[in-house]
């Protein structure tokens, strides 16, 4: 890889990964104690949650095609993908605002159990990324919106791209571990 | 080569401060040598600061039972001395020299990144202030470095001494983060034709290798950083009941081992520079130097929990530990041997670089010794909290990295500055250093397995804990001294030290092939890079290394 641009999102994302990697291991460490009620991932709707997630990997899918249409100059699919992309993005990170409350009404919060704090943790600093994420996609639809995100700028956002591929595959292991496993 | 051509006036590379808008032209730079320099001179004024903080632990332990300072006063500042030492000097002063060699080592006109360079300075002094504003509002961190759970979590300090400790540390690893990315991309994108990795430096190399480290131990850092200051400020139990304190400590060496490393490969990176330079011969055994480095990378990261022998995790996982532990002395041991070797049989100039490379040699080997017997478990649980540690990682730390520091210093000067600095101030530097170190800590041993507990404000007067304590705090004195020796050398050279020419050192890698200072694009033309050694083929053209090479 001798593209520095790449290179360097490349070596952020490593660093990321570490990030994610203790958090993730930390929430497993505790994992024979969520048992109770209120402490447990039981808790969840992984249905629900589940249709949120199909709206984040789509949302992968739409940014390839606009990062593809930038590099072409097709500007018309460059502006529909991008906007797609924020609004599956902030479908995601709606619905995941949407149970935090649920569970908050049923009084499961950060400082309510174990598996209060170990799943807020992990799935609030996921939804800071996307969040993140969320913006960096915004300030690209306004550069496209203007006319600036040229195919000679297409670099740029296929540094979001790699980050949001990214935010994505670390959702699907936090989905598959939190909501998913204990149903098993 | 050999004619020494005058230095050009500093201020044609660097602005200087008495300039209009001298100022500015430094806090806007994004030029990889100025902010190498600002990182040096910013991480030089912390360990003053540290240095004085350890004066005065050292002032209150003179004597059994004192009452110099306040136990609060105390604890504050054993804390603050090390996270000082390690984030804010350690870290910073070996990113600076980084920042300003790599660039140069492979004939680069800059960073990969200037402008990310730059938030990585600022974001390393943005996050030192911020630690220390917590002085000021007198709830400065008392909890010790490391911050151990549960005496870190809100029922136990509920001052906020911990959050300063946390947001500061959160903000100085972003920047550590940023400038370990940016050297990476750097050596791997911008190196000059024919310098393959397999040529390259040996101080790039392993600053390059670092900062795979710095990317992946600062960022578990960080999500431990996070989770504690989920418990802090939400009230989350992370680390308190229902949550386990142990869990802190897995997270907080994971990173913590690595970062032992990440505060000693550069400077081995030095050593390996300076020791053929004096010796007048090529590193002996250049691949097993250079694959060793990638060997203590990855070990580094599996052998955090021999910081937890205290902790019952299991016969299994004590012994694994205690194995792997002895294992990754090995790759080091190997460096020390090259080192030796390349010595044996050269012409040996011992200049103040040359003599803090050797004592490195002496006393980091020690200091190596001594680590290897916390891989013993038993041997831990009788030292385990003593000053034993405390004598131990100080000869790493001061031996080993600060040497190595001090003797990279005195080589590179004279390329940064332009002017040589003083020999004769140097070698007070260093003979005053040497005795000072040595005094200061090796009694701390006996101390240790006398039984003496770390971190304690005062102690009784037990046979010979009084007079090992007052040796000791003699010997910081000393240290003292010799280190404003050597600010003193730093100033008085800058301005009247002998011009320094291109290549004082008849060196041989390609920072010495450009002028001192050198102008704002590095070079104004290139050597051909044929070999590891650029100059002594340019020197010497009827026996270059690349006809033997092969
Ligand atoms: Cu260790």
């Amino acid at each position: 890889m001798t593209d520095k641009n790449k290179l360097s999102m490349f070596l952020f994302l490593l660093s990321e990964a570490a990030f994610f990697g203790v958090l993730i291991m930390s929430y497993l460490y505790y994992y024979p104690s969520y048992t109770g009620e209120r402490n447990s991932p039981l808790a969840l709707d992984p249905l629900l949650s589940g249709l949120f997630t199909i709206a984040l990997l789509a949302s992968s899918f739409t940014l390839w095609r606009a990062q593809k249409s930038t590099e072409h100059g097709q500007r018309g699919g460059q502006r529909v993908w991008l906007l797609a992309t924020v609004a599956l993005g902030a479908i995601f990170l709606g619905g995941q605002l949407w149970e935090y409350t649920q569970l908050i009404a049923e009084n499961i919060t950060i400082s309510s159990s174990l598996f209060g704090t170990a799943f807020f943790t992990l799935t609030g600093v996921h939804g800071l990324h996307v969040f993140g994420g969320l913006l960096m996609l915004v300030i690209a639809l306004g550069l496209a919106l203007g006319g600036l995100l040229t195919p000679h700028r297409a670099i740029g956002l296929t540094m979001v791209e790699l980050y949001w591929h990214f935010v994505d595959v670390v959702w699907l292991v936090i989905f598959t571990l939190v909501y998913l496993w204990p149903r098993l | 080569m050999s004619e020494i051509s005058l230095a050009p006036d500093a201020a044609d590379a660097l602005p200087g401060l008495s300039q209009p808008s001298g100022l500015l032209r430094w806090i806007a730079s994004v030029d990889h040598k100025q902010i190498g320099i600002m990182y040096i001179v910013g991480a030089l004024v912390f360990f003053v600061i540290g240095g004085l903080e350890a004066m005065l632990i050292r002032a209150q332990l003179a004597q059994p039972n004192a009452k110099l300072i306040s136990p609060e006063f105390y604890n504050q500042l054993f804390t603050m001395h090390g996270v000082t030492m390690v984030f804010l000097v350690g870290m910073p002063i070996l990113i600076g020299f980084g920042n300003y060699l790599v660039p140069l080592q492979i004939g680069a006109h800059d960073m990969a990144f200037p402008r990310l360079n730059a938030l990585g300075l600022w974001l390393f002094i943005f996050g030192g202030l911020l630690m220390y504003f917590s002085f000021f509002i007198g709830q400065a961190p008392d909890q010790g470095w490391f911050s151990y759970a549960p005496l870190a979590e809100q029922p136990y300090t509920s001052h906020r001494g911990p959050d300063y400790w946390s947001l500061g540390l959160f903000v100085t690893g972003i920047g550590s983060v940023s400038g370990a990315i940016n050297v990476i991309v750097t050596v791997w994108t911008m190196r000059a034709p024919g310098l393959t990795m397999r040529r390259l430096p040996l101080f790039t190399w392993m600053t390059f290798i670092n900062g795979f480290l710095i990317i992946f131990a600062l960022q578990i850092l960080n999500a431990g950083l996070v989770m504690l200051e989920v418990d802090r400020l939400f009230g989350g139990s992370w680390f308190t009941p229902p949550g386990s304190p142990v869990l802190w400590q897995h997270v907080f060496w994971s990173f913590g081992h690595p970062e032992v490393y990440i505060l000693i490969l550069p400077a081995f990176g030095m050593i390996s520079e300076i020791i053929p330079v004096f010796s007048r011969k090529p590193i002996f055994g250049y691949e097993f130097v250079a694959g060793s480095t990638i060997v203590i990378g990855f070990l580094s990261f599996t052998v955090w929990a021999h910081h937890m022998f205290a902790v019952d995790l299991g016969i299994g996982w004590h012994a694994f530990q205690s194995a792997a532990t002895m294992l990754i002395s090995i790759p080091t041991g190997i460096k020390i041997f090259s080192w030796i070797a390349t010595m044996w049989g050269g012409k040996l100039r011992f200049t103040t670089a040359m003599l803090f490379a050797a004592s490195f040699l002496v006393i980091f080997t020690i200091g190596g010794i001594t680590g290897v017997t916390f891989a013993l478990v038993p041997t831990d649980w009788q030292t385990t909290d003593t000053y034993y540690v405390v004598a131990h990682f100080h000869y790493v730390l001061v031996g080993g990295t600060f040497f190595a520091v001090y003797a990279g210093v005195y080589y590179w000067y004279p390329k940064v500055v332009g002017r040589m600095l003083s020999e004769r101030l140097g070698k007070w530097h260093f003979w005053l250093n040497f005795a000072g170190l040595n005094l200061t800590f090796f009694v701390q041993h006996f101390l240790g397995l006398m039984g003496m507990p770390r971190r304690v404000y005062t102690y009784p007067d037990l046979p010979g804990w009084g007079t090992l304590n007052l040796i000791s705090t003699l010997g910081g004195l000393i240290s003292a001294l010799a280190v404003l020796v050597f600010v003193v050398n730093l100033v008085w050279s800058a301005r009247r030290g002998q011009p320094a020419g291109d290549n004082p050192w008849q060196a041989w890698t390609l920072e010495w092939a450009t002028t001192s200072p050198p102008p704002p694009h590095n070079f104004e033309e290139l050597p051909p890079v044929r070999s590891r050694r650029p100059l002594w083929d340019l020197a010497h053209p009827e026996d270059p290394d690349w006809k033997r090479e092969h």
